[in-house]
């Protein structure tokens, strides 16, 4: 850990009054006390050393990091997988795979991408700068973040030693029954998927529960619903969906799926009565918002950026917040869309046509407030602006190709083709890559220090938006030529040979450009410019404290009085005070107002978490090879939770009895 | 069922088909068209009227907004690394403007996406409706072929075949899908869009092909390790040749008027042939295997997979798990001599 003093940048030591507070007192602290201060707030937040700090940290920032840099080396081995696969289907009748491998190989790629890399890493990215972008010390509940992430890490080596195992899911990420059941797929590889799933939706519960709190009430003073930043809507909505479709995918696999699986249940089995469609339609109730789980974080981090290399506030924050919400609740009503071959009755398919339809509008809403802002701003062609254009040129296709999707005539001739295949990397891609790697670009500098490099983050962004269209433009010509997708070959008489050459030939590409972006990153890790606390000379909280971010976030938590608090009242900003250093404390601000309400202690460093999730992790894994596993795990389970429990109980004791005298003092 | 005639007709299609369309890849060979982009009946041409309009409107929407991003990034460019104090937004005229500008772009994104909804609703209902039909074929869907039943209201006349789909042209069929294991999915891009075949469901569609010739169809539901290789060629008839066919077809299977083809018969009776296989009028009543009564005057054989030549049926025999991984026809070690008069017992299966 660094020196706290060092990290104090000179330009935070004055302190203006909190006006936006009525009866706080103002006060105005000398930098003494200040560098006393952030030592002393270094001491209580920062979390021990060695491996046991490692291993027990909570620090938001942390774990975050580590979740980061966990779900891009997912996109890595997802997307090796896509190279295989792509080496296979280069020409026609190609024997590199066969079709036992091949299966396996892109059910890790979609399973990989979905659950291990796509959904982690944007709410990877929340849990980093949700609570700088509110302006708060912490997270909500830090060790619940901890545990959320050792669980994903788990699902993560789970997936991977059974991949090399050869027990890697063969049935499609989407693992359709029958295919997905006892009778058609025997052995444990269906069963890794089954549970992998049950991993990833924990994970992914808790960071939502931790966003929403975190936004709801640890907010800065002053900052009112009407000025949380985009990002953050962008994450809330999503947070919210997630508490909504994942309970869906939950029952779905972990309740039905794994219990036909393993104790001869019949959910699914038309045999004994069960169902075959219900599968499907539990599976997109949770599916069909995954997308939007998935891309409108990619969103969100738009914004900022425009902003920031446009030099303008954004035109319609009003109009994108209720886009936001509006595609969060439409995203719900579309799932039968992904079931249009089925015998659902047409006038029920119609009601689904018009919402798929109707859910172009909040994201062309979003996009036009873009272009007026660009349009009136004057923009800077830095990498992180190309990679915006890039989403233009990317999304808006794929959105295109979305609504042409919902008709149910096109749809059946296309669905469950290569054009499905383009049309959803597209949208995923482009919605949601392509605007990481724009976030990557502009908050690097933030989680580092350091700025990445602009030559090479050109050539790379460049290289992406020709890789990708490359790559995924042939496959709509392919799919409407007749080639369904999850074939692991194809004869050559079917004329698909050249496109899918061309096609491989892309992938190559986005090789390419992926290989370049990490050397960038490493580099600029390295022996990147110095950023300092603010190098885009953008608005948000965030860029209000040095980078890295000190453990403790703020010096002092600061005080916003509009949107773009750096752009509305300068550097510094006032701030209020109060907190103390001592001991872990955070401020509780009410949910609309954000009026300070109360100081609320913060959890410790714990082993809990992860010690919670190996139990956790020993119950699903176990749960495969004897259902005796799920008895002792939840044993073992209810014995953490003792622990978890009683850690905090006993911490809190402790720092009654100690500080009792003080709290009277301060009051 | 000459079948050098039905080659020269599709190159005749495919050269059509190359000159009028830019998306349209021509196919080779005679494994049958496959290609939405090509239709061949009343149910795709609509869909395909919908497929341009929307793609046209689409190019036109995706080439405005790309250059209107162009333009902006271009046009206002900074070239320094200055920062520029933010842009103050006041209520001015400026701002009104912009402000229609969003309304008026919003407003025409829901009068097409409107113009969009309609347009499909009055194809989906041309879609959905359910013409008087004067045949009815049901399809059953296995791991990885398919069970073809042409049904007569007298039941003495239901025919049974597989992997080779037979229509008359210009009057609608009845297909009835279902599936005997997994999720499969009936496709025959040129004549009309999916329809699963679910376990537990029947569901039924309505092929109306108006040109003859033979397309192709694909499996399109992941169903397992050789969802790759459970294609169906579709032959449409005109309709009196499609008549002549099917009472052809109903017939028993001729006894083999030469000695090799006699001795191939013994042999897949007595063998292990007949225990997974049928074929009507002979003592084979196999249902795991696809239904045999025709397989010498089948297009190709192992569900699309290779054309049906006297080689590759011996290999197939010999060693299927060669060409199709997985499937569920075991390995079969026959001496040469026997191989050769099984082949020609089964060339006799017309």
């Amino acid at each position: 850990m660094t020196n706290p003093a060092r990290r104090l940048p000179p330009n935070e030591s004055a302190v203006t009054e909190p006006a936006a507070l009525p009866d706080a007192t103002p006060v105005t602290l000398n930098e003494d006390v200040l560098i006393d201060d952030a030592r002393r707030l270094e001491m209580t937040w920062r979390d021990g050393g060695g491996l046991w700090g490692w291993l027990t940290t909570v620090d938001h920032k942390v774990i975050a990091r580590r979740y980061i840099i966990t779900a891009f080396l997912m996109f890595i081995a997802g997307g090796l997988e896509a190279g295989m696969m792509r080496m296979q289907l280069a020409r026609p009748e190609n024997t590199f795979l066969g079709p036992d491998r091949y299966n396996q190989i892109f059910t890790t790629h979609g399973t990989t991408m979905m659950f291990l890399f796509a959904v982690p890493i944007m709410t990877a990215m929340g849990l980093y700068f949700v609570p700088l972008m509110v302006g708060a010390r912490s997270i909500a509940f830090p060790r619940l973040n901890a545990f959320g992430y050792y669980t994903y890490l788990m699902g993560v080596i789970f997936l991977y030693v059974s991949l090399f195992l050869n027990m890697a899911p063969d049935a499609g990420w989407t693992a359709y029954v029958p295919l997905s059941g006892p009778e058609y797929s025997p052995g444990h590889r269906v069963d890794v998927w089954a549970q992998l799933v049950t991993f990833t939706e924990i994970a992914a519960l808790a960071a939502a529960v931790n966003i929403i709190v975190t936004t709801f009430k640890m907010r800065a003073p002053g900052m009112s619903l009407n000025r949380i930043p985009l990002f953050v809507w962008a994450q809330l909505v999503v947070a919210f969906m997630i508490i909504f479709a994942m309970p869906a995918v939950a029952i779905a696999s972990t309740l039905q799926l794994a219990s036909d699986r393993a104790i001869a249940t019949h959910w699914f089995n038309p045999a004994e009565g069960g169902d075959a469609l219900l599968w499907q339609h539990i599976f997109w109730f949770f599916g069909h918002p995954e997308v939007y789980i998935i891309f409108l974080p990619g969103l969100g981090f738009i914004t900022p950026i425009v902003e920031t290399f446009c030099r303008r506030r954004v035109f319609g924050y009003t109009a994108i917040v209720l886009s936001n919400i509006t595609t969060g609740f439409f995203a719900f009503g579309l799932w039968v869309h992904h079931m249009f071959a089925t015998p659902i009755p047409e006038l029920g398919q119609s009601l689904f046509t018009a919402a798929s339809m109707m859910i172009a509008i909040p994201t062309g809403v979003q996009i036009f407030c873009w272009l007026v802002t660009m349009f009136s701003g004057r923009p800077r062609l830095t990498t992180a602006m190309v990679l915006i254009l890039g989403f233009f040129i990317t999304f808006v296709n794929g959105g295109l190709t979305g609504v042409m999707l919902a008709s149910v005539g096109f749809d059946k001739q296309v669905h469950d083709t290569f054009f499905v295949v383009a049309h959803l990397h597209y949208v995923l891609l482009g919605g949601a890559v392509t605007p990481l790697f724009a976030a990557f670009y502009f908050w690097f500098p933030k989680v580092t220090g350091r700025l990445m490099n602009e030559t090479l983050g050109k050539w790379q962004a460049w290289l992406f938006i020709i890789g990708v269209n490359l790559t995924f433009f042939p496959m709509h010509i392919l799919g409407l030529n007749g080639m369904p997708r999850r074939i692991y070959t194809y004869l050559s008489q079917t004329g698909w040979g050249p496109l899918n050459a061309l096609v491989s030939a892309g992938a190559v590409i986005i090789v390419v450009s992926v290989t370049l972006f990490i050397v960038n990153a490493a580099m600029s890790w390295r022996s990147g410019l110095l950023a300092g606390a603010n190098p885009w000379d953008s608005y948000g909280l965030e860029w209000a404290t040095p980078s890295p971010a000190p453990s403790y976030n703020f010096l002092n938590t600061p005080v916003v009085l509009g949107r773009h608090p750096l752009w509305d009242t300068g550097s510094p900003l006032p701030v209020v005070t109060g907190l103390r250093t001592d001991r872990r404390e955070v401020l509780v601000t009410t949910t609309f107002d954000a009026q300070p309400d109360h100081r609320h202690k913060h959890p410790t460093a714990s082993i809990w978490p992860l010690i919670m999730a190996l139990v956790m992790a020993e119950l699903w894994i176990g749960s495969i090879f004897t259902p005796w596993a799920v008895l002792g795990g939840v044993g073992l389970t209810l014995l953490c939770m003792l622990g978890w429990g009683w850690q905090s109980t006993a911490e809190t004791d402790v720092e009654r009895v100690a500080t009792e005298g003080r709290i009277v003092e301060a009051a | 069922m000459a079948r050098g005639p039905r080659c020269v007709e599709h190159a005749r299609r495919a050269s059509r088909r190359v000159a009028s369309g830019i998306l349209a890849v021509a196919v080779a060979g005679c494994a049958g068209s496959q290609n939405v982009l090509d239709p061949a009946g009343p149910p795709n041409r609509s869909v395909n009227h919908l497929f341009w309009a929307m793609l046209i409107v689409s190019s036109i929407i995706w080439v405005a907004v790309v250059v209107a991003a162009l333009w902006a990034l271009i046009s206002r460019r900074r070239r320094t690394r200055e920062d520029l104090e933010p842009v103050v937004i006041v209520p001015n005229e400026r701002h009104r403007r912009e402000v229609g500008i969003v309304t008026g772009l919003v407003g025409a994104t829901v009068v097409i996406l409107l113009l969009f909804l309609v347009y499909d609703f009055t194809v989906g209902r041309a879609l959905a409706e359910r013409p008087s039909r004067t045949l009815t074929i049901e399809l059953i869907g296995h791991q990885w072929w398919w069970e073809v039943h042409y049904i007569d209201p007298d039941p003495s006349k239901l025919m049974v075949d597989a992997n080779e789909l037979h229509i008359p042209a210009g009057e609608p069929v009845q297909v009835k899908l279902s599936s005997q294991d997994v999720i499969h999915s009936f496709w025959v891009p040129n004549i009309i869009g999916k329809r699963d075949l679910i376990p537990g469901y029947t569901s039924s569609l309505f092929l109306d092909a108006d040109k003859p010739g033979v397309y192709h169809a694909q499996c399109a539901e992941f169903c397992g390790l050789e969802h790759a290789k459970m294609a169906l060629p579709v032959i449409v008839h005109s309709r009196a040749d499609f008549t002549a066919w099917l009472a052809e077809a109903r017939s028993p299977a001729a006894e083999p008027s030469d000695s090799s083809a006699a001795e191939g018969k013994k042999i897949f009776l007595a063998g292990t042939c007949s225990s997974c296989h049928a074929v009507t009028g002979v003592e084979a009543y196999g249902t795991i295997g696809p239904n045999l009564t025709h397989i010498g005057s089948r297009r190709t054989i192992a569900a699309g997979t290779l054309p049906n030549t006297r080689g590759n049926l011996g290999g197939w025999i010999v060693d299927p798990q060669s060409i199709k991984p997985g499937a569920r026809m075991p390995s079969n070690q026959l001496a040469g001599k026997d191989l050769r008069n099984l082949i020609d017992y089964l060339e006799t299966l017309k």
